[in-house]
C-alpha cells in the first residue's frame, strides 16, 4: 500500500505537468491540475494509511 | 536580479547586511528544537544542528550550487511542445566560476549556504531523541547536496516553474522570495519522511493507542528561540525578495512589517485557540503559531498589504495548532517539535495564499514572466503556485523519502533502545547538557 501511494503521488504530480503542457484552454487546465493534486491526495491517504498500519501491527 | 547584470553599491551592503542576519533564524530553529525535546537529548540535539550546519554548508559549496545555480546561469533544458523545460543548472562544482565582486550570482552563494543549513535543521526536530548524529549528518548531505538545490533551482535558478508564466501564461510563474517552499517545505517534507522511517518514540503511543504528551524540557529556550528567529527571518525574507524577486532595498520595510504582523498575528491566534479548547493559552504550540506565521510570510511579505498579513498568519496560526494535534494524534507522527506543521503546512498555506492574496506593483524578477499592470493581481498565479505546491507533494515527498529510506539502509537512523532510555547525551556524546541538574543516584550508594 505505501509503495502504491508513492506511485500515486507521482502519477497525479505528472497529471498536473501533463496539464500544463497539453491543455491550453485556461477551465480544462484548471479542472486537470485539480484533478491531478486529487490523485495526490490519494496516494498522499494511502502512505498515511500504510504507516498506521505498520505501527499497529508492531503492538 | 540576473547573474550578469550589475549592482549598486548600496543595495549590495543593504543585501550583505540582510544575509548576516540570516543565521540567527537557524539558532532560533536549534534552540526550540532542543527545547522542545527531553533534557537528556538537549546537548546532543544542540551539537546535531551545529553538525548539521556544517554538513550542509560543504555538500552545497561542493555540488549543490553547481545544481541550482541562478538566473541568466546555463541550464540543461527539456522541449515539450516548442517550450524549454530548464530542469537544473549546468555550473561547475565547488562555486568554481563565480565572480566574488559582490555580484548577485554570490550574493546568493553566501544566502543559499545558511538556507540550505536551515532547511536541514528542519528535520532534526522532529527526529529529536531517538535520530542518531551520524544519520542525522548524512541526511543533510543528500538535502543539501540534492534535494534542496534540485528544487531551489526550479523556482530560483530560471528552472520550469519560475518559467510558467513564461511558457504557459501562469502569472509570473511560480513565486517564492524568502523560501517557503524550497526551505520550509522542502525541510518539512523531509521532517515528515524521516518521522516515519525513524518511528514514534518509546512510550510515545501506548498499545491501546492513547498518546500520552512528552512536554518539552525548556519553555525559555523555546521561546528565545522565536525571537532569535523573527530577526534571522527579516534577513531571509528581505534578501530573498531583493535577490530572487527583484525587490528594491526599499521595499524591505513592508516586508518587514508583514514578516512581524504575520508572525504575532499567527502566535496570537495559537495562543487564543488554546486557551479557548484548554483553558490556559499554550506556550509550545504558541511557539509553533509563530514559527508557521513566519513560514507563511517567506512566501507572501512582499506582496500584499499588512492587513491581508495579518489575515494570512492568523489562518497559518490556526492551521498549524490544529495540524500539531491531527498529526500527533490521529496520524501517530511523533514530531516533537512539530515540525512538519509548522514548516510542511505553513509553508504551503503561504504559497497558496500568494496566488490568492498577492499584487504586483511591476514585472517580478522571473525570467519574462508576464507583466499585468501595477496593483493587479497576476491572471492564473494561483494556478502556477498550485503546480508549485503539486511539485512539492508529488516529487520532493516521494524522493526525499526514498533518499532517507535508502540512506536507512546505509547507516541505520534510529538509536538503540539503550541509548534512548540512557539519553541520546549520555549514550552519542558521553557527556549530558545539565550535569549538575541531575541526581546521579549510584553516587549515594555505599561502596
Amino acid at each position: 500500500m505505501k509503495w502504491l501511494g508513492f506511485l500515486l503521488l507521482v502519477t497525479g504530480w505528472l497529471l498536473v505537468l501533463a496539464a500544463i503542457v497539453l491543455l491550453a484552454a485556461s477551465p480544462s487546465r484548471a479542472v486537470f491540475v485539480l484533478a491531478g493534486m486529487a490523485v495526490e491526495a490519494l496516494g498522499l491517504s494511502f502512505v498515511i494509511r500504510s504507516h498506521l498500519i505498520l505501527r499497529e501491527d508492531k503492538r | 536580479m540576473p547573474s550578469g547584470a550589475g549592482i549598486p553599491d548600496a543595495a549590495m551592503m543593504a543585501c550583505l547586511f540582510f544575509i548576516f542576519l540570516v543565521p540567527l533564524a537557524g539558532a532560533g530553529i536549534s534552540l526550540i528544537n532542543a527545547g522542545l525535546g527531553r533534557s537528556r537529548n538537549a546537548g546532543h540535539m544542540m551539537m546535531a544542528s551545529v553538525c548539521t550546519l556544517s554538513i550542509a554548508a560543504i555538500a552545497y559549496f561542493v555540488c549543490g550550487f553547481a545544481w541550482q545555480g541562478f538566473i541568466g546561469m546555463p541550464g540543461h533544458c527539456l522541449v515539450f511542445s516548442g517550450k524549454s523545460w530548464n530542469w537544473i543548472a549546468a555550473q561547475p562544482f565547488f562555486f568554481r566560476g563565480l565572480e566574488w565582486s559582490g555580484s548577485p550570482a554570490s550574493l546568493v552563494a553566501l544566502l543559499q549556504l545558511f538556507s540550505v543549513g536551515l532547511a536541514a535543521l528542519i528535520p532534526l526536530g522532529s527526529g529529536a531523541d531517538r535520530w542518531r548524529l551520524r544519520a542525522c549528518c548524512a541526511s543533510a548531505a543528500i538535502l543539501a547536496g540534492w534535494t534542496y538545490p534540485v528544487f531551489a533551482h526550479w523556482i530560483w535558478g530560471g528552472g520550469w516553474l519560475a518559467e510558467l508564466g513564461a511558457n504557459y501564461g501562469l502569472g509570473h510563474g511560480f513565486i517564492d522570495a524568502g523560501g517557503a517552499s524550497s526551505i520550509h517545505v522542502v525541510g518539512g517534507l523531509t521532517a515528515l519522511a524521516v518521522t516515519w522511517i525513524l518511528g514514534p518514540r518509546r512510550g510515545k503511543y501506548s498499545p491501546d493507542g492513547m498518546a500520552p504528551a512528552i512536554p518539552g524540557h525548556n519553555g525559555v529556550l523555546v521561546l528565545f528561540g522565536c525571537l532569535l528567529a523573527l530577526l534571522g527571518w527579516f534577513g531571509l525574507n528581505s534578501a530573498g525578495a531583493m535577490l530572487f524577486t527583484g525587490g528594491a532595498p526599499g521595499q524591505t520595510v513592508l516586508i518587514s512589517i508583514n514578516t512581524l504582523l504575520q508572525a504575532a498575528a499567527a502566535c496570537l491566534t495559537a495562543a487564543v485557540i488554546t486557551a479557548i479548547r484548554f483553558g490556559k493559552p499554550d506556550a509550545s504550540l504558541s511557539a509553533n503559531g509563530w514559527i508557521g506565521g513566519l513560514v507563511a510570510s517567506s512566501a507572501t511579505c512582499a506582496f500584499v498589504v499588512p492587513a491581508e498579513a495579518i489575515v494570512i498568519g492568523s489562518i497559518a496560526g490556526a492551521l498549524v495548532t490544529f495540524s500539531v494535534e491531527w498529526f500527533e494524534l490521529k496520524l501517530e507522527v511523533d514530531d516533537p517539535a512539530g515540525a512538519v506543521s509548522v514548516h510542511a503546512i505553513g509553508g504551503i498555506w503561504g504559497l497558496l495564499a500568494v496566488g490568492i492574496f498577492a499584487r504586483f506593483q511591476g514585472p517580478v524578477l522571473n525570467p519574462a514572466g508576464a507583466s499585468p499592470a501595477g496593483g493587479a493581481s497576476a491572471p492564473g498565479q494561483w494556478l502556477a503556485q498550485l503546480v508549485g505546491v503539486a511539485t512539492l507533494i508529488g516529487f520532493v515527498l516521494p524522493l526525499t523519502y526514498g533518499l532517507n529510506l535508502a540512506l536507512n539502509r546505509l547507516c541505520p537512523f534510529r538509536v538503540a533502545i539503550e541509548g534512548e532510555r540512557q539519553g541520546m547525551d549520555l549514550y552519542e556524546l558521553g557527556a549530558g547538557a545539565y550535569p549538575e541538574f541531575v541526581t546521579h543516584t549510584e553516587d549515594f550508594i555505599p561502596r
